[in-house]
């Protein structure tokens, strides 16, 4: 119920979601570094999975990437990361790392 | 009086003292050496096996996540194959670069051939491989990865083998390539295609016969028998875990650490937290041994009497050790947050690993389990011992 929420905020501008605290981004940037970073590369140029540079997710709606890193993609190698990062912080991540270089 | 004093007798003793500092106080082998990767900083660190120390550090080497390391066979020389497209070599005597090319944008590793002449580099970005000499890295071949369509696949799975052959998997074709080196000059391409879906790595069995790749995108292994490439590449294990449902996979395994006893063949399941072992006369399935994780590294000591293991996020912060004589789990190790490799000393009386968050290498006992020693390093990922020189496939 949350989570439809938030895909609905999204999805009407990105309004921003409640910010985790500083202890917790640092591990945000430190999964995305290491753990996103072990498939997509540790600067984000890609490898067996897509390029996550700015740039190359210009074109993907925050809804589809909040999708796609909780539930995962079937029939890719892509899991779901929600077991290790909510909804929020996913939004965040997307919004302040993930969109920014 | 005293001027003559000087350049008679001062004077070459200073340039011999000079000299001596320099070139003679260091003359030594380099059997017992090896390089870890820092992936963040991008550097290695020149390490010694037999006193355990940090010998130097050499820098500037790009992206080093998923970086590999082979040796010159004469074991003076790292080479250094970088995430962004970089291959670098790296005089382990003297401590320093020798030379630095980007060959290419986005790479995943390399082998050097049979001969020591040339190495040849598995690329993502263009897709295909490049080969080039070991003296001085200049290129000698480029063969790209081409399918279908004219599309350009990603290669995977980059292995010497004897007969101054290399194969190598294509990830998004579904094929293993073997290029005959026999005359460099006019390299032999033989291409054996619809072998199954994303090869994900390869191995190559000790002595260099059997070539076997994961897949990614169905159940079983790829097998090609290099005695008899003719027969094709066959399908092994095709069945196994094919109605279960997967467990999701947050880093994909490694084949490089290729681990037999006997023959018995141990490599980590995909989506399953099982140690697959696998009967090398019939390429069957003996026993899936139930570990902590999604293996990554699944490596034998090399008298073959223990398999190490090492596990993807969440699980990384341990490392198993399988009975090979049992087949169960008989030790579980705790090294720290983030274990990434492992490495044997050449006949196996220790191990060394790495631990990324915790910014440390730990040697440990093979034997006793006793932790031996800590080094420092930045985020340390690959450890690369010289002894992987004189083994074909490494």
């Amino acid at each position: 119920m949350r989570r439809r929420f938030l895909l609905l905020l999204v999805a009407a501008g990105g309004v921003a979601a409640g910010e985790p605290d500083p202890k917790r981004q640092q591990e945000l940037r430190s999964l995305l570094k290491n753990d996103c970073g072990a498939c997509h590369g540790l600067t984000r140029k890609g490898g067996l999975g897509p390029p996550l540079l700015p740039e190359s997710l210009s074109g993907k709606s925050d809804a589809m990437l909040l999708q796609t890193i909780q539930e995962g993609r079937p029939g890719t190698a892509m899991p779901p990361w929600k077991p290790f990062i909510d909804a929020d912080e996913t939004v965040w991540l997307i919004d302040n790392l993930l969109r920014k270089r | 009086m005293l001027n003559r004093l000087l350049k008679t007798s001062i004077l070459p003793l200073l340039i011999y003292w000079l000299l001596g500092g320099a070139c003679f106080a260091e003359l030594r082998g380099t059997g017992d050496l090896g390089v870890v990767i820092e992936r963040e900083r991008g550097s290695v660190l020149i390490i010694e096996t037999s006193t355990r120390s940090i010998l130097g550090r050499v820098g500037k080497l790009g992206d080093l996540s998923h970086a590999s390391v082979v040796f010159s066979r004469d074991q003076r020389y790292a080479y250094v194959f970088a995430r962004d497209g970089g291959l670098s070599k790296i005089d382990l005597l003297q401590n320093k670069l020798v030379r630095r090319i980007e060959q290419a944008g986005n790479s995943i590793g390399g082998a050097i051939s049979q001969d020591g002449r040339f190495i040849a580099v598995a690329n993502y970005q263009p897709g295909g491989v490049r080969i080039f000499t070991s003296e001085a890295l200049e290129l000698m071949a480029d063969i790209p990865a081409v399918y279908g369509d004219e599309q350009r696949s990603r290669v995977v799975g980059l292995v010497d083998a004897p007969g101054r052959q290399f194969v190598y998997s294509l990830f998004d074709a579904g094929e293993i390539w073997l290029l005959d080196m026999q005359d460099p000059s006019r390299i032999e391409i033989q291409k054996f295609t619809g072998i199954g879906r994303q090869p994900y790595d390869a191995l190559l069995t000790p002595g260099g016969r059997y070539y076997l790749a994961g897949l990614f995108g169905e159940t079983g292994l790829a097998l090609l028998d290099l005695w008899h490439p003719e027969a094709g590449v066959k399908r092994i294990l095709p069945d196994y875990g094919r109605h279960d449902e997967k467990l999701p996979v947050y880093k994909m395994p490694h084949l490089e650490g290729w681990a037999v006893a006997g023959n018995l063949a141990f490599v980590p399941a995909v989506g399953r937290h099982e140690v697959l072992v696998i009967d090398t006369r019939q390429w069957r399935l003996v026993k899936s041994i139930p570990v902590a994780g999604q293996p990554v590294f699944v490596m034998a000591r090399p008298d073959g009497r223990q398999i190490w293991v090492n596990f993807a996020f969440p699980d990384n912060q341990q490392v198993q050790v399988i009975d090979a004589e049992d087949l169960t789990v008989g030790r579980t190790l705790q090294p720290g947050k983030g274990v990434l490799h492992m490495e044997f000393t050449p006949r196996g009386e220790e191990v060394w690993i790495s631990v990324r968050d915790d910014n440390q290498i730990l040697v440990y006992d093979t034997r006793s389990f006793q932790e031996m020693a800590r080094l420092p390093a930045v985020t340390p990922s690959g450890i690369f011992f010289t002894a992987r020189a004189a083994k074909t496939g490494l």
